[in-house]
């Protein structure tokens, strides 16, 4: 029996389904419209692939989604959880008080309440002042009688000792069972705020990713897929099983960027690359190494700063549907786009608004198949010579984002993926080669239904008092042990990354490591 | 001036590029310096003239690791311990605080200090930028002790010293900070009107607010936010690019690094290396110097031309480098003594930022 996995991923205009077989190789694919609530859309964007390529539903084992839930959550600032906000760290750190500069109306939305208790660690991983117990039992206690829906705890060098915020979690489980815990140090790294944000958005969404879980559960139900596994697209390019997403939702939020540069690896076998993936609104340009997205900056999320690591991607407003506005000589494209509308809009469908689409196919570079696509309607309206400058225009301005993403002055391999792709020519400045691969239109989806599972772990140390290997070891048992908690095949993992920052003027050695490890999907 | 929530943001940030990649995070400093002024008094910022020259001046600080500052953030406490601590030691009260140096939390820290104490500031500093050690300071250049001096941390612990120089009361005084964890408040250059007056660089805290005002002003308006920079402190820009490295490592003692920047835009096929210690210190452009110490070197973000600070670097950021001349006070031979590029190790004879710009 074959076993097939189902990709989906959900982008500002599209969602995608494909099936891959269990070496990824692309069977099938199909595109909808993103729906407001996301989840219609997914279920639209399954059933299209499954009727397409009719392959026994019985043997499709996985079904991985790359989603928006929860970035949408956030910033419509919907059904957003109430969260208790526990800081361990006074008297230190009460010059600046939990949420303080969060946007106001996400604020309410979603901080209850917080206490900040005595305790919390030094560098070193000594306390600074003895744990405030009673205080952390008051605390829970009030967040009980307050009926919030998740506790998030964050206390001052967890990540070099969780003693502190291990203890919340014990008391918690007796005092408050049915109140999820959050404890910063399984979500983020060195940054007492941006871990504590990361923290409290991470319970406030636990409850909206229940929901689109038990959606998505019952849609498999229907769709006759009852019985595969599920997987959720996480933001360095690996997937995660149901169960470890539910605690961890904040882990999907900008995971549909990084899977079409997984995407690219898979279609192409090619590890390291410069991803250009082009869609209808903006084109999202990447680095490809050694078969996974380079994770760089840490993202403020709606307003909140956080130390949640994305992709080193930029994004720039060129992609299909991008407007094209001319006057006395002036070109400009994007970042308006008309969007899923192009079909509307866009000349060549008969419509008014110039887009680069329309150029792509008056220049002869782009074909689309559809009757009612006549790129003849173009070549009537606008000259080729302005056709040929606005064309140049756009690709200079790709060249340009290309360059500002690369890091080396030397050509690098550019695979172009996404919708829009085609638009893009087969030479481009600073490109040693230009690859558009077959399927291009699904990488997307294809990242999502191929990716491993992975996770990461980031701890600090000071060399001086645990030893250089004994240090990179605990990292490397922690990240194995969450990698089997987030489903990976024990017999398959790997270490895919070990990372050692020194933490500067600190004397005893002081480093913070960080290990990635995958593994392949428990299936 | 009665400084508003929108100064403060701007002093920060204003400040945070003055202090050339040192002086802690402006985002922890804008913080604390807004939540002081909502729970605490009214801050009153004041020329350096209106202190007598008999007047007590005490500047305050944050001084320890910006790695530990970002986790451990302060109570908010200990700088009114200092300054209480500082007062009952020298048996007279302090008529006004004021900036040690620029920099996103040390150009706030004594913000803080008058909102909970009401005393008011005084628009100057001991630096107009940021340097990484206690007696790099223009007041230390007059001649102006360091100590008697406090240390305190978020516990309570305090600590007075009193040093033969001031060279000794930077060792003893980082050995302190390191047994507090990493970092402490301290209360340093406690002295009179006149001694200050003589050794302050004027109107460092104003200039921050002003580059602050520019660049929020620039954003609104959709026009050059570099530009809004530049016109100001009369800096130009070193350089553009990505950041492709961060380099860390100890040597002889001090914990230093450099970052490697990738040219793109006009500085394609390019690079430059930026030499750091808690502060960047040299810029090399393709092997050439292009600026040193004690000119001012900031790396900015490229879009927001938000200053991003030396334990903030890494892989991936766009940025912009930019030069800004110092404080004439520095380009004195002891001043070139004391904080040029030969103190820090490197081999370069210290030339003015626009001298060298000239000759490339």
């Amino acid at each position: 029996m074959t076993r097939y996995v189902l990709g989906v991923d959900v982008g500002s205009t599209h969602t995608d389904a494909v099936i891959v077989d269990e070496s990824g190789n692309f069977i099938n694919g199909a595109k909808t419209i993103t729906t407001p609530d996301v989840t219609t859309g997914i279920i639209t964007s399954m059933r299209l692939v499954l009727e397409k390529s009719m392959v026994d539903r019985d043997e499709v084992a996985a079904v991985s989604f790359g989603t928006t839930h929860i970035i949408n959550a956030i910033v419509q600032r919907r059904r957003l959880g109430r969260v208790g906000v526990i800081r361990i760290g006074a008297p230190a750190t009460r010059s600046v008080e939990p949420g303080l500069d969060w946007p106001e109306d996400l604020r309410k939305a979603v901080i209850a309440g917080y206490t900040i208790v005595r305790g919390g660690h030094e560098y070193t991983g000594e306390h600074i002042v003895e744990l405030d117990r009673d205080g952390v039992v008051k605390a829970l206690n009030a967040f009980r009688e307050m009926g919030v829906d998740a506790v998030a705890v964050t206390s001052v060098f967890s990540i070099v000792n969780p003693e502190h915020e291990l203890f919340v979690k014990e008391r918690a489980l007796e005092t408050i069972p049915e109140i999820p815990i959050v404890l910063s140090y399984e979500i983020g790294s060195v940054g007492l705020l941006e871990r504590e944000n990361a923290t409290i958005l991470n319970a406030a969404v636990l409850k909206v990713m229940q929901r689109a879980i038990t959606a998505l559960e019952n849609a498999l139900h229907e769709l006759g897929l009852g019985h595969a596994k599920m997987f959720f697209a996480q933001n360095d390019g690996t997937v995660a099983t149901v169960e470890y997403i539910a605690r961890y939702p904040i882990f999907t939020v900008v995971a549909p960027i990084s899977n079409s540069i997984r995407g690219a690896y898979v279609l192409t076998r090619i590890p390291n690359a410069i991803v250009v993936d082009t869609g209808g609104t903006t084109s999202n340009i990447g680095v490809l190494r050694r078969g996974y997205p380079r994770e760089a900056l840490e993202i403020e999320i709606s307003g909140v700063r956080t130390n949640i690591r994305s992709p080193d991607v930029i994004a720039v407003g060129l992609a299909g549907g991008s407007i094209v506005k001319v006057s006395e000589g002036d070109i400009s494209v994007g970042p308006e786009s008309v969007g899923y509308r192009l079909i509307e809009e866009g000349i060549a469908w008969g419509g008014n608004t110039i887009t680069a689409t329309d150029i792509a196919l008056a220049k002869g570079i782009m074909m689309i198949e559809d009757p009612r696509c006549r790129p003849e309607l173009v070549k009537s309206k606008i000259d080729s010579a302005l056709v040929d400058k606005v064309y140049e225009k756009m690709v200079k301005m790709l060249e340009d984002a290309i360059d500002r993403v690369k890091t080396s002055p030397e050509p690098e391999t550019v695979i172009l993926v996404g919708g829009g792709s085609a638009m893009w020519p087969q030479k481009l400045v600073g490109a040693r080669e230009v690859i558009r691969p077959e399927f291009a239109q699904y990488a997307n989806a294809v990242g999502a239904a191929t990716a491993l599972i992975g996770a990461s772990v980031e701890k600090a140390f000071s060399y001086e008092a645990t030893p250089r290997e004994k240090a990179i070891d605990m990292v490397v048992d922690e990240a194995k042990k969450r990698a089997v908690e987030a489903g990976a095949d024990p017999s398959t993992l790997d270490v895919a990354e070990v990372e050692e920052i020194a933490m500067p003027y600190l004397p005893g050695n002081a480093v913070k490591i960080r290990v990635k490890v995958i593994g392949k999907l428990k299936l | 001036m009665i400084l508003s929530a929108h100064d403060i943001r701007d002093m920060a940030l204003g400040a945070a590029i003055l202090g050339a990649g040192g002086g802690g995070d402006p985002y922890i400093g804008m913080l604390m310096a807004i939540q002081a002024v909502e729970k605490g008094r009214k801050v009153e910022l004041l020329d350096p003239d209106s202190a007598d020259d008999s007047d007590f001046i005490v500047p305050v600080a944050m001084m320890g690791t910006p790695t530990v500052l970002i986790e451990k953030i302060p109570g908010g406490d200990e700088v009114i311990w200092v300054l209480r601590s500082i007062e009952k030691y020298y048996g007279r009260e302090a008529n006004y605080i004021t900036q040690i140096e620029a920099g996103g939390v040390n150009s706030m820290i004594p913000i803080v200090a008058a909102a909970y104490t009401g005393k008011p500031l005084l628009n100057g500093d001991g630096m107009g930028r940021a340097f990484p050690e206690l007696q790099m300071v223009t007041f230390h250049l007059i001649g102006v002790k360091a100590t008697p001096m406090v240390l305190s941390d978020e516990r309570g612990n305090s600590v007075v010293l009193d040093t033969i120089d001031n060279f000794w009361a930077e060792r003893i005084a980082r050995a302190i900070t390191i047994k507090f964890g990493g970092s402490a408040y301290i209360a340093i250059y406690a002295m009179s009107g006149k001694d200050y007056k003589r050794g302050v660089v004027r109107y460092t805290p104003s200039v921050a607010m002003e580059i602050g005002r520019a660049i929020r002003e620039a954003k609104r308006r959709g026009v050059n936010v570099f530009d809004a920079i530049l016109d100001i402190v009369k800096g130009v820009i070193l350089f553009r690019g990505k950041i492709i490295d961060v380099a860390r490592f100890n040597l002889g003692g001090f914990a230093r690094g450099e970052v490697t920047i990738e040219g793109f835009d006009d500085y394609r096929n390019s690079r430059m290396v930026v030499k750091f210690q808690n502060e960047n210190l040299v810029a090399i452009r393709d092997g050439n110097v292009v600026a040193t110490t004690p000119d001012i070197i900031s790396i900015l973000d490229i879009e927001s031309a938000k200053p991003i600070t030396t334990e903030r670097l890494r892989y991936g950021l766009r940025v912009a480098v930019v030069g800004i001349p110092c404080d004439s006070k520095w380009r004195t031979e002891e001043g070139i003594r004391t904080v040029g590029p030969r103190y820090f190790g490197y081999d370069v004879d210290y030339v003015p930022i626009e001298v060298r710009i000239r000759g490339v």
